[in-house]
């Protein structure tokens, strides 16, 4: 009697021990069934620029009496970062694939998304990261910064930075466009996440220039998205190892 | 007493700075800046360098430390009336007091651990205020004034309208903690009008919200002149009742103009603050007013308590004093004594 219920409890904790190190082990979920890889040699490209048509409105100065250290490092004083027009170009405008991909399925990168606190303020001030993929976020300040993710649809979190130099490695579970990240520290500090689950997204740099590499052959909604202006979007078309000029305009 | 019944405004005074600095925190959105509960950034509360108190952790983290005080005080005053207040009910106060003052505590960590969920936010805003009243009530129940002076005269209409005043003040500052954790401040951007109009010519949840506080704005301020006309026509002369009454209505018309400037500044932190801080100062006197005008009832409760204990024991129930006296001293020893130290 004694010796049977020995070899069921046995039993029992092998079997919960193989399930537990079995799901330890277990490599990540691979490409659902049916599938599609993009073939790179076959793939084309959307590049553009995103222009703001008239004179951009003045960002406001920012107040930052509150924290010596934010004074110390931006001694001639801080703007808000709302409005970034080079040459008729509109920077940190969050542009990629709405719709249309279809069955295609990307490896999550490894390497971490970097998100930096400098001078009290987010670098970047937009960035973009895939579903699952880490990201990096630093305090390069001699001061106090608290992260506060303000997400709908992904679990929200708020963590404090203390320490000069520190590092806290984050991830989204979900795609959302865009996740607002702020300070309530020091109020004028914001940045946006685009959380996309492939990889065909760009932040407007350098005058509104954008590019969105590696695009398999098809019929495609791309939106751009501005933190001030409503986003939006247009059809775009693209052969294989075609390259597409797309262009978005925005005004007050 | 005298010094309990000083050391409880001294707890008043404290509450109302604590209202204070904890809308401050709501006003300026730093609600979240001290990200633990309840160390700070690791640190315990008490070790947290004041260097390191810049911008939102000046609000939240000096929140916490006054909130502590108070604590501290709570603690003080509910051991102290249980000390030297030989009125049992009072003893209980000091400890709800005290119970409050923690539950308080513990659902402002919570609000922070949970990133200000609006029902727990509203629920720290709203207990906030029946803390405050109970410190009011606990300064009121020791003055010599409640305890040796005549009660004021017995008015049932007075007590109504001032207890209907108290409870609606309470309810439109639930109404305005609702609206603010709902991010509805200026769900409506004009006053007076709305959007142009007198009724709003649109809706959605916040601007029912909105509209709700300022309705609720004219409920109390009708209530307060109703309930200071009756002071003015029937207890000028009292000066307990009479004071209390002309603070209240400019406290109340303070509080509007406020009201008012909160939507026209955009909700500026300061003004904002002060709103909610005042918002506390027409409760607490609008709570004043009503006990006062209950003060009879306080009187009558020994009388009424002998002559149910004389029923119990047998005794014939009769308004008259003598009879009862005699009645009560035969059922137990000291039953007067005690009913003279109820009030």
């Amino acid at each position: 009697m004694h010796s049977h219920a020995l070899r069921l409890v046995t039993g029992v904790l092998c079997l919960g021990i193989a399930a537990c190190g079995g799901e330890k082990n277990a490599t990540p979920a691979g490409p659902p069934a049916g599938a599609l890889r993009v073939d790179d040699a076959r793939a084309g490209t959307v590049k553009g620029r995103v222009s703001f048509e008239g004179a951009p409105p003045p960002n406001a100065p920012v107040k930052i009496s509150a924290d010596a250290t934010c004074m110390r490092a931006n001694a001639s004083g801080m703007t808000f970062e709302n409005f970034v027009v080079t040459d008729g170009g509109l920077d940190n405008v969050f542009v990629y694939v709405k719709d249309g991909l279809g069955n295609y399925y990307f490896d999550v990168p490894a390497e971490p998304v970097k998100l930096d606190q400098q001078g009290c303020r987010y670098v970047p001030h937009v960035l973009g990261a895939r579903v699952g993929q880490p990201i990096e976020i630093s305090n390069s300040d001699d001061t106090l910064h608290n992260v506060h993710a303000v997400a709908n649809v992904n679990r929200e979190f708020n963590f404090g930075q203390p320490i000069k130099g520190q590092k806290n490695i984050k991830t989204f579970t979900a795609r959302e466009v865009m996740v607002p990240l702020k300070c309530d520290v020091h109020g004028w500090m914001q940045a946006f996440a685009g959380i996309l689950d492939h990889p065909y997204f760009a932040v407007t740099s350098n005058g509104g220039k954008f590019q969105l590499k590696n695009l398999p052959a098809g019929t495609y909604t791309v939106e751009a998205w501005h933190e001030k202006l409503p986003a939006q979007t247009q059809t775009v078309t693209i052969g294989e190892k075609a390259s597409k000029d797309v262009s978005f305009t925005f005004k007050m | 007493m005298t010094w309990l019944h000083r050391f409880s405004k001294f707890v008043v005074a404290s509450t109302v700075l604590l209202i204070a600095a904890g809308g401050m925190v709501t006003s300026t959105g730093s609600g979240l800046s001290v990200p633990d509960w309840p160390n700070t950034y690791g640190w315990s509360m008490f070790s947290f360098p004041f260097d390191k108190m810049v911008g939102g952790i000046l609000y939240e983290h000096g929140h916490r430390l006054i909130a502590s005080a108070v604590g501290f005080l709570t603690i003080v005053l509910a051991l102290w009336t249980w000390r030297v207040d030989p009125r049992r009910w009072m003893k209980r106060l000091g400890f709800a007091a005290l119970g409050a003052v923690i539950v308080q505590g513990l659902l402002g960590g919570l609000t922070v651990l949970l990133l200000l969920p609006a029902p727990v936010s509203i629920g720290h805003a709203g207990l906030a205020q029946l803390f405050f009243c109970s410190t009011i009530a606990i300064a009121l129940f020791t003055s010599h004034g409640w305890r040796s002076a005549s009660a004021t005269a017995d008015d049932r209409t007075l007590r109504a309208r001032a207890i209907t005043t108290t409870c609606l003040v309470y309810l439109q500052i639930l109404v305005g903690a609702t609206m603010r954790h709902g991010k509805a401040g200026l769900a409506i951007p004009d006053f007076p009008l709305a959007f142009g109009s007198l009724i709003p010519p649109y809706w959605n949840a916040a601007i029912a919200m909105h509209f709700a506080h300022r309705v609720g704005a004219v409920a109390v301020l009708v209530a307060v002149l109703m309930t200071t006309a009756r002071i003015w026509t029937a207890h000028r002369t009292d000066a307990r009742l009479r004071r209390p009454a002309l603070l209240l209505v400019a406290l109340v018309l303070v509080q509007g103009t406020l009201g008012a400037f909160v939507v026209w500044s955009g909700l500026q932190p300061v003004i904002n603050t002060a709103h909610v801080a005042n918002g506390a100062l027409v409760l607490g006197t609008s709570l004043v007013l009503a006990l006062r005008s209950c003060r009879p009832l306080f009187a009558s409760f020994p009388q009424r308590a002998a002559e149910r204990r004389a029923a119990l024991k047998g005794c014939a129930t009769t308004a008259d004093t003598a009879a009862l006296k005699g009645c009560a001293t035969a059922s137990g020893p000291g039953a007067t004594a005690e009913a003279g130290g109820r009030l």
